[in-house]
């Protein structure tokens, strides 16, 4: 199950944190269709939130049909935003933590990656035009 | 929806000097209310006169419409933690469950056992063994066992360090979550009402200064920012509740307008803290839901 956490400096308002979360786990594949959001009172336990924060945020994502609520028996996910399968998935997630590994080794900070990072994508975006 | 205290004309004189009046104040079901104000605003003789413990010297207090009575229905819908929790320090916990249990007809003791074991508060430990923080997470497990519809606390972070206070709050928003409990909670630390509480009461000189929906009251203020040489070019009409200069810098605390006001301004909504410090310093503005009178 996914366990919340909030970043207090981040101006993000709070229940949009909690969207932004399921949001990336669904991509991830941390969650899948079928899974149980946690209850209210499981998030407001750990966080110390306000229960209602949490239900804006879970009718958000019910809005946009990613999960769907089942009276007396919690909030599931209905569908995932990967668009890629979990082999692919895997294969570049492991590609990846090569790179990094090699980059680390070469001494780059995490401002470096990212812009070693973004560099790359605008090289793509240019092949592709 | 109904609500779960209403004031008319509330008033407390004590002698010559009034420290509540002229309060009319409506606090729907289920919210989670911050009280705030100053050190004697009146915060504390609010909750009194709406505990019962003190009677009004003016006007009326309802609670879920039903004016505030001493008979054993009226007392177990609602739950009172005063200020630095009153846990007699020799008793065990295990006591403490048993005098609320005898004293309590709506008692819940398999909740009130469930939560001290979670929170790892042992039975047989006495109240003076016990740290701060699990002295109050024992009195608001107490106060819930109570399974009241309105829990009226005190001041329950003042004595806390950081971590008990997110403790006892994630206590009792799993209470809120769980019981749909009505919450009356007075502080001073505005950074421990953000995300917990929905409803802003705030209290100043005696008078009630601001009453409504958190969201609401933020949506409905602007923070304007801009150098305050400029301060003379802004619109005589921009509804300001209140202004302070920092260096070249003037910031306005504002109704929601649509006015514009150009490149050299900034408009953003302000956060809880501004809200709240911008009208406790300045006592005679207002925001009350209805007509108001806006002081400049």
């Amino acid at each position: 199950m996914i366990g919340f956490r909030l970043d207090a400096r981040s101006g993000v308002p709070t229940y949009l944190q909690l969207v932004n979360q399921v949001k990336h786990a669904l991509r991830l594949g941390l969650l899948e269709p079928g899974d149980r959001l946690p209850t209210a009172a499981e998030v407001v336990a750990a966080l110390a939130i306000n229960p209602n924060t949490v239900l804006k945020a879970y009718r958000e994502l019910e809005r946009e049909g990613l999960v769907a609520a089942r009276p007396g028996t919690g909030t599931f996910v209905q569908r995932t935003l990967g668009r890629v399968g979990a082999a692919d998935r895997a294969r570049l997630h492991r590609q990846l933590v090569t790179w990094m590994r090699s980059a680390n080794a070469a001494g780059l900070d995490r401002e470096d990656v990212e812009a070693l990072f973004e560099a790359a994508r605008q090289d793509v975006a240019e092949d592709v035009a | 929806m109904s609500n779960a205290v209403e004031t008319v004309g509330l008033g407390r004189r004590y002698g010559r000097h009034w420290a509540l009046r002229e309060c009319r104040l409506s606090i729907p079901e289920g919210r989670v209310v911050a009280l705030v104000g100053p050190n004697g605003a009146g915060k504390t003789t609010l909750l009194n006169l709406v505990a019962g413990l003190i009677r009004p010297s003016a006007g009326s207090v309802l609670r879920f419409g039903e004016p505030v009575r001493d008979d054993p229905a009226s007392l177990g819908r609602f739950a009172y933690l005063a200020q630095d929790s009153a846990l007699y320090p020799g008793f065990r916990v295990a006591d403490l469950l048993t005098f609320g249990r005898k004293l309590n007809p709506r008692w819940d003791d398999d909740l009130a056992r469930d939560r001290l074991a979670q929170l790892g508060i042992p039975p047989r430990k006495r109240v003076r063994q016990l740290s701060g923080g699990q002295r109050a997470q024992c009195a608001l497990v107490l106060a819930s066992a109570k399974r009241p519809d309105l829990l009226l606390l005190d001041e329950p972070l003042a004595s806390l360090d950081p971590l008990a206070r997110h403790d006892v709050m994630a206590l009792l928003m799993e209470t809120v979550a769980l019981h749909g409990t009505t919450v009356v909670l007075s502080s001073h630390i505005i950074a421990d009402l953000v995300d917990t509480c929905d409803w802003l009461v705030a209290v100043n000189r005696g008078r009630i200064q601001v009453s409504g929906e958190i969201d609401e009251l933020l949506a409905g203020h602007a923070v304007v920012s801009g150098p305050v040489d400029r301060r003379a070019h802004l619109p005589d009409r921009l509804p300001v509740v209140t202004e302070s200069v920092n260096g070249r810098q003037v910031d306005l605390l504002t109704r929601a307008t649509t006015d514009t006001f150009g490149p050299a301004w900034s408009v953003r909504p302000p956060s809880l803290d501004e809200l709240v410090r911008g009208y406790l310093g300045a006592p005679d503005a207002s925001a009350l839901p209805g007509p108001v009178a806006l002081a400049r």
